[in-house]
């Protein structure tokens, strides 16, 4: 007789950093089912935005992330820009994109290390770690800040980037590139990194446009798809860069592509310190918006990023929707863990780079009889495979 | 007959406990400090090993509600008994060791595997998921590493005639070229050594980031301090084993100083021990650092299609010297 057992992963567990839980169905060492339960942080972010001007919801929107808190204000910030009909100058357009790219840099390192610490190399981790305090130390010169730039403002940016800094941020870049390179060599040829990785937890191209996949997640099966090429915005029209795929689909096809995509953001940081227009960095925003609604998105490390904002012509949104990255990647996240082993469970999961502070529940509307559930991923996730 | 007083001092103070727990302390501190500069990072300072040490003995101490209470309790008292022991068996200070017995090699390999059933046991009687699924791997690990490890220390014995660990050092220490021909055991023991002292890339039953602390999740407080310690000398007598079986050769002959009268060749072979001992934790701390965690398929895989294959080969490379230099 076959039996099996389930083991709960989570909500407190050394391999993830933040509380998920993941209750696995075990036959020996196998995974043969798994159920993916979120949501032990709900902070009732969109609910606080409703309480604050739109200025105030800057510094709120920054904190919903500590990785990616630049994105979520720039998407915000662009929502309410578009509602109020404001063009901003060109150069606070080239520095959103400067800083948005570091800190692509800094998320990538990271989970290079996170990545390594999953499967007990924590060489790994301390190498890349120690090479990301660059990035930080270079956010720092441009922003004052380590982890929360507080750049962005509605109309532009808070502050420029001096040219007396700029010979440091190119010699930053130039040590991360050779840094970066070597980390490339490193996991495409340490074996027991690709013993780890390779055919671990993978995902078709198929399943994953299916469910939806964001970022370097559906990237690493095989799909190009990237918010900066395919919907660009801010300064990404006029810069040149590859969009990073792998036909892979493991996680070793998500390393590779995150790897990659650190050469490209220094390559577009590059360019922004070569082109970078003169002028303003800002216009000035009134502090009322006009009623009307906008959707904003942006690639952010993880993927795509929507902000929906929705005013009444007040000085506080009446509505605002986030949706995070990792939120639309749970789905493909229970569909890798079928079959792996124990061990690669934290790995498979760590590979879509969870960021839990902004996933929350799910409510489905049924259409036709507005009926409303408020359901969790994992139950949904699990409706698609009985259907 | 030996006198009553003089085994107790080598029982209780050198070789015996006092200088066994110091040393596999200071062990410990030089296998994280290697770790710890090599990942380019400061360290621990050298005291750190113990002040972990005491903090654990002086931490509340849980027993799980359904687990085996006497199993949970007494299991790492008989592993940190087991690795205790074998120090009477191996060389220290020259070719012979304290109380030479013969088979003793065996013995020492035997001894080395009860903190793995201990681990086994302990994983069982918690009664924790994740302690369950430490146990298992622990003992499916056991499986890879134990033939190889215990098929290149028989080499070592056929080539020296004797299973008595003193009797292969002092044939090391006269035919220092049969350590040429033990390289590959010397290789392929370091590697099982590693797995048998579950650490990195084989931590297969305590990953962290995998199953919580694995065998050891619901130890705490004396127990885990215990435990920790059985680590470190299970490490000290690996390491020592290796020393002895396979680096025999690195010994001054008696009588080569003496100054003032006094015979310092003890004092040299001591050193020698030393530093075969640093070198070999230097080793193992080197492998740590390199690798990522094997799976324990991939680790099992490993272990028989390499390991074994070369323990087996060793064996062949020593009957082949045997038979054509001893006649």
């Amino acid at each position: 007789m076959k039996e099996t057992y389930r083991i709960p992963v989570g909500p407190q567990h050394p391999g993830f950093k933040e509380p998920m839980r993941i209750d696995i169905t075990v036959d020996g060492e196998l995974v043969v089912d798994t159920d993916i339960i979120v949501s032990f942080n709900h902070r009732g972010v969109e609910k606080a935005t409703e309480a604050r001007t739109y200025l105030q919801n800057l510094y709120l929107i920054e904190r919903v992330c500590g990785i990616c808190s630049h994105t979520h204000t720039t998407c915000y910030s662009q929502a309410v820009e578009e509602i109020l009909g404001l063009e901003i100058p060109g150069r606070a357009k080239y520095i959103r994109c400067f800083i948005a790219e570091l800190e692509r840099i800094q998320s990538h390192l990271l989970w290079v290390g996170v990545a390594g610490h999953e499967i007990g190399w924590d060489t790994l981790l301390m190498y890349s770690w120690r090479d990301r305090e660059t990035i930080n130390d270079m956010l720092e010169l441009i922003s004052g800040n380590r982890v929360h730039y507080a750049m962005n403002t509605i109309g532009g940016v808070r502050r420029d980037i001096a040219p007396e800094n700029v010979k440091d941020l190119r010699e930053g870049l130039t040590y991360l590139e050779g840094r970066t390179e070597y980390y490339i060599h490193v996991i495409t040829k340490e074996e027991t990194f690709l013993n780890r990785t390779r055919g671990i937890g993978h995902l078709p191209t198929k399943t994953a446009k299916e469910l939806c996949a964001v970022g370097p997640t559906v990237r690493a099966s095989d799909v190009k798809m990237d918010i900066r090429r395919d919907d660009p915005y801010a300064a990404y029209p006029d810069l040149d860069f590859d969009v990073v795929t792998s036909d892979a689909g493991d996680v070793w096809g998500r390393s590779i592509v995150k790897t990659g995509e650190i050469l490209q953001s220094i390559r577009i940081c590059r360019q922004i310190l070569d082109e970078i227009p003169v002028g303003e960095i800002r216009v000035r925003a009134p502090p009322k918006v006009p009623a009307g609604e906008a959707v904003s998105r942006c690639e952010a490390p993880r993927g795509e990023l929507i902000y929906y904002v929705r005013s009444d012509g007040g000085s506080t949104p009446e509505r605002i929707k986030i949706r995070s990255p990792t939120l639309a990647n749970w789905m493909v996240a229970t569909e890798m863990l079928k079959g792996v082993y124990i061990a690669d469970v934290p790995i498979v999961v760590d590979a879509i780079d969870p960021c839990l502070s902004c996933s929350a529940r799910v409510t489905i509307t049924d259409h036709s009889t507005m009926k409303t559930v408020i359901t969790s991923l994992g139950a949904l996730g699990n409706q698609k495979q009985r259907r | 007959m030996i006198d009553p007083a003089e085994a107790a001092i080598y029982l209780l103070i050198f070789p015996g406990f006092a200088f066994l727990l110091l040393y596999a302390l200071f062990c410990e501190w030089v296998d994280r400090i290697v770790y710890a500069r090599l990942q380019n990072r400061a360290g621990p300072p050298v005291f750190q090993p113990l002040a972990d040490l005491l903090k654990l003995l002086s931490k509340e101490d849980i027993i799980p509600k359904y687990a085996d209470r006497v199993l949970f309790q007494y299991t790492p008292l008989i592993a940190f008994a087991a690795v205790m022991v074998p120090i009477m068996n191996i060389p220290i200070w020259g070719t012979k060791a304290l109380y030479p017995l013969q088979g003793d090699l065996i013995l020492t390999l035997y001894l080395l595997s009860i903190p793995t059933l201990a681990l086994f046991v302990i994983g069982w009687s918690s009664t924790s998921l994740y302690s369950t699924v430490g146990a298992f791997r622990a003992a499916t690990m056991l499986f890879g590493y134990e033939v190889p490890l215990v098929l290149t220390c028989l080499s070592a014995g056929i080539l020296s005639g004797s299973w008595c660990i003193s009797d292969i050092t002092s044939y090391l220490a006269s035919h220092p070229s049969g350590m040429l021909v033990l390289a590959p055991g010397f290789i392929i023991a370091l590697i099982a050594l590693e797995a048998k002292l579950e650490r990195p890339p084989f931590d297969i039953s305590l990953a962290e980031t995998e199953i919580v602390g694995g065998t050891l999740t619901e130890y705490s407080g004396k127990k885990l301090a215990v435990m920790h310690l059985v680590a470190d000398l299970a490490m000290v007598i690996g390491v020592s084993l290796v020393a002895a079986v396979f680096l025999g050769g690195l010994m001054v002959g008696s009588g080569t100083f003496i100054i003032a009268g006094t015979d310092l060749t003890p004092f040299l072979n001591f050193s020698l021990y030393i530093a075969k001992t640093l070198g070999i934790v230097f080793l193992l701390a080197v492998i740590r650092t390199l690798f990522a965690r094997l799976r324990i398929d991939q680790m099992l895989d490993f272990s028989w299609k390499y390991l074994a294959v070369g323990g087996i080969f060793q064996l062949f490379l020593v009957i082949l010297y045997a038979g054509m230099y001893q006649g």
